[in-house]
């Protein structure tokens, strides 16, 4: 991230049918923008699905990546979240190497203070499901890194607004 | 609800937006198409490479402000046209291309022929269409025509694998079709229109810059009532000319690399730029850091991503530019009656005066004179299309333009070859107006096999051939910047083009001077064959003045010895 440069937050609504991700996408890669995360689901409303997408930009590329996405004829709305009113997570899963019956405690109690759930476990690994910010992703992953990340898949940014307003 | 076949259901879908001419050549994966337009009253021009069916087509949309179409096969023909879409996306050109695919079951399988045409023009398309149903070919249709046309316009492609041609169901030809994610903002905000007519007419150095957008709007008539208004001065884009008509006193000609001296100077010191239906191309503006610095910008288009995109204006203004003139006249008449002459309308016709009649470069050669004797023996609804280099510095620098779309010229993707086949479709949109591509023989050869369609189609337009037998802007640039080091430039090997022309069946001349350019170019235009005339000129005429690569609009090279 550069000096003048802040993380926005795009909850796009696009068009939900083949080629669509790949426009928006292909958008981004032609005009030389990066995307830091990007996550895709149906919403409540038929045929349309969600792309909440972060990028790092300064103001006057932001405003040019919001107006080409919005250009796109797939693209039914961007809408930016206000970073102060805004609910994040994100979705972790984690397969941690358990070296002994200490690392399993030791683990076991992270999660506990992390509230994480296991969802797995086996002889020498466990699956943890993280959910939470980036943050709290970040800081549990760091926590961990020592006993051994064996997989690990996080989902990408997905928020939404907080209260009423739409 | 009839029963028909998706072919059928496409031809009439495509009668049924007024297409009467399409430009293709078929092959496997579009036959049932073909077949279809057997019983059709749909002209079918057989292009003879699909990159010229492309620029036919846009040819055709630029004469008429209709959309055209091309059709080609699945594979290389559908690559073939790539050049000619994008092309037609740099200019905001309004073209529906129609490509055949492979059967449904063989997609993805590497058949015979197939490719990812959707893949491959997604950035260089405003959209693109793949009906998987016989029964979702109409509506794909009126889509395609729908958002190529209107708002900022720009190439649509319709993707039908074979399956869907010949698949036979109960269809009906919808009236309308809406699109969702589509609604381009047509109406200006009133507030900014008044805002900007008060920084116009308190401005004591206003200008106009107009653009390809005041074409596409049909808006020249506001444009110029606008400018007489405030007795402001109008410089274009290269794509812009025409768009207000340069032998208007308040004209200054087209800015930018090969602009008019005197639009690139007035443009440096002008207060308050109006700036409409531009895209702020570098090759318009120069640095634009240093471009308009001291003037404040208003500026007007349909498309959003425009404003600020390349120079951040003071008052952005979103909605239709004939709907916003519109509105801006209006509001311009409230303020004010009549304006006498001004300091800076009289600095208009000083400059004017200056750069007129002067020359540039070590000689005023023989090319900028049959540019000019063009436009002397050419009414004043004639056409030009130009290929890319020196033939269009010089149409741009010496061939004033009168009229709306009588000028056509690739400008943002640069398209050598473009000239002749555009040609050809604007004299099938245009018919009884004379036609006229100012070429070089660097471009020619790239799509000279046009001629066959000229002379098997009986279209009779007149090619004008600088032939200095070589690629002559590039020798330029390596004679002004490569220290004379001529890498690739020389084309020798080119054929006799007077034999070349009658070996096609068109008319060959040569002219060696400006009275034998004369005399065969008037038979020309007249004449029912397509006729080539070949000028042989000297290739180290360079095209002056020149702002270098760069450089700001003040920075103006008149001739060689300042480079």
């Amino acid at each position: 991230m550069k000096l003048n440069e802040k993380l926005y937050t795009l909850a796009t609504i696009v068009e939900n049918k083949p080629g669509v991700l790949f426009r928006t996408a292909n958008m981004f890669r032609r005009r030389g923008f990066n995307i830091e995360s990007i996550s895709v689901g149906t919403i409540e409303q038929d045929g349309l699905s969600r792309m909440t997408i972060t990028v790092y930009a300064d103001e006057d590329t932001a405003e040019q990546i919001i107006k080409q996405l919005s250009k796109l004829i797939d693209v039914i709305k961007v809408n930016v979240l206000d970073e102060a009113e805004i609910v994040k997570r994100e979705l972790a899963l984690i397969k941690i190497q358990i070296q002994d019956s200490r690392a399993l405690t030791e683990l076991t109690n992270y999660c506990n203070i992390f509230r994480n759930r296991i969802i797995d476990v086996s002889p020498d690994s466990m699956i943890i499901e993280v959910t939470g910010t980036p943050d709290k992703v970040d800081a549990f992953v760091q926590l961990v890194q020592g006993y051994g990340i064996r997989e690990m898949a996080r989902t990408g940014i997905t928020a939404l607004q907080r209260g009423s307003k739409k | 609800m009839v029963k028909m076949s998706g072919s059928q259901a496409l031809i009439q879908g495509l009668w049924s937006e007024g297409v009467r001419a399409i430009f293709g050549i078929p092959g496997g994966q579009i036959m049932p198409v073909y077949d279809a337009l057997y019983d059709s009253e749909i002209r079918h021009i057989l292009a003879r490479h699909e990159q010229c069916a492309a620029h036919m087509a846009d040819g055709y949309a630029r004469a008429s402000g209709h959309p055209g179409v091309c059709m080609a096969t699945s594979g290389p023909g559908a690559t073939n046209l790539v050049t000619g879409i994008a092309t037609a996306y740099a200019d905001s050109s309004p073209i529906v291309a129609i490509t055949g695919q492979v059967a449904k079951p063989f997609i993805g399988k590497d058949a015979f022929q197939e490719c990812d045409t959707i893949g491959i023009v997604t950035p260089i398309t405003k959209y693109t269409l793949q009906p998987m149903e016989a029964n979702e070919i109409p509506e794909a249709i009126k889509k395609a025509f729908l958002i190529a046309s209107t708002g900022r316009p720009g190439p649509v492609l319709v993707d039908i694998p074979r399956d869907v041609q010949t698949g036979v169901s109960d269809i009906s030809i919808p009236d309308k079709v809406e699109v969702r994610g589509y609604k381009p903002h047509v109406k200006p905000h009133p507030l900014q229109i008044e805002r900007a007519a008060d920084l116009l007419l308190n401005a004591d150095k206003p200008m106009i810059w107009s653009g390809g957008g005041v074409i596409i709007a049909n808006a020249a008539p506001q444009l110029r009532a606008i400018a007489e208004l405030l007795l402001a001065p109008v410089v274009t884009s290269l794509i812009g000319k025409g768009s207000f008509p340069e032998n208007h006193p308040l004209s200054l000609g087209p800015i930018g690399m090969h602009g008019r001296p005197e639009a690139n100077k007035m443009v440096c010191e002008t207060d308050c730029l109006l700036a409409v239906g531009v895209r702020f191309s570098d090759r318009s503006t120069g640095r634009f850091e240093e471009f308009c610095q001291d003037a404040s910008i208003i500026h007007i288009d349909i498309d959003p991503a425009e404003l600020g995109k390349n120079k951040k204006p003071n008052l952005p203004i979103v909605a239709d530019v004939g709907i916003a003139l519109n509105e801006l006249l209006a509001a311009i008449k409230r303020k004010l009656a009549k304006r006498e002459e001004t300091a800076w309308s009289k600095r208009v016709e000083e400059i004017k005066e200056q750069f007129q009649n002067s020359s540039f470069g070590e000689s005023k050669g023989y090319q900028p004179q049959i540019v000019e004797k063009i436009r002397e023996i050419l009414p004043s609804n004639g056409i030009l299309t130009t290929e890319v280099g020196k033939n269009q510095m010089w149409g741009e620098l010496y061939y004033k333009v009168i009229e709306p779309r009588t000028w056509i010229t690739s400008t943002g993707l640069g398209t050598m070859g473009f000239g002749f086949p555009a040609a050809v479709g604007a004299k099938v949109a245009k018919p009884d107006v004379p036609v006229v591509d100012l070429a070089g023989d660097g471009s020619f050869r790239m799509t000279e096999n046009s001629l066959a369609v000229c002379v098997d189609e009986h279209i009779p337009v007149t090619v004008v051939i600088l032939n200095n037998s070589s690629l002559g802007m590039v020798e330029q640039w390596q004679r002004l910047f490569h220290d004379r080091r001529y890498s690739a430039v020389k084309l020798s090997g080119s054929p006799d083009f007077v034999k070349l022309a009658e070996a096609y069946g068109a008319q060959g001349f040569r002219a060696q001077s400006i009275e034998e350019f004369e005399k065969v170019f008037k038979e020309a235009i007249k004449s029912d064959v397509a006729t080539v005339i070949d000028c042989p000129v000297a290739p180290e005429e360079d095209v002056f003045p020149f702002v270098p690569p760069g450089r700001g609009l003040k920075d103006i090279l008149y001739g060689a010895e300042s480079a």
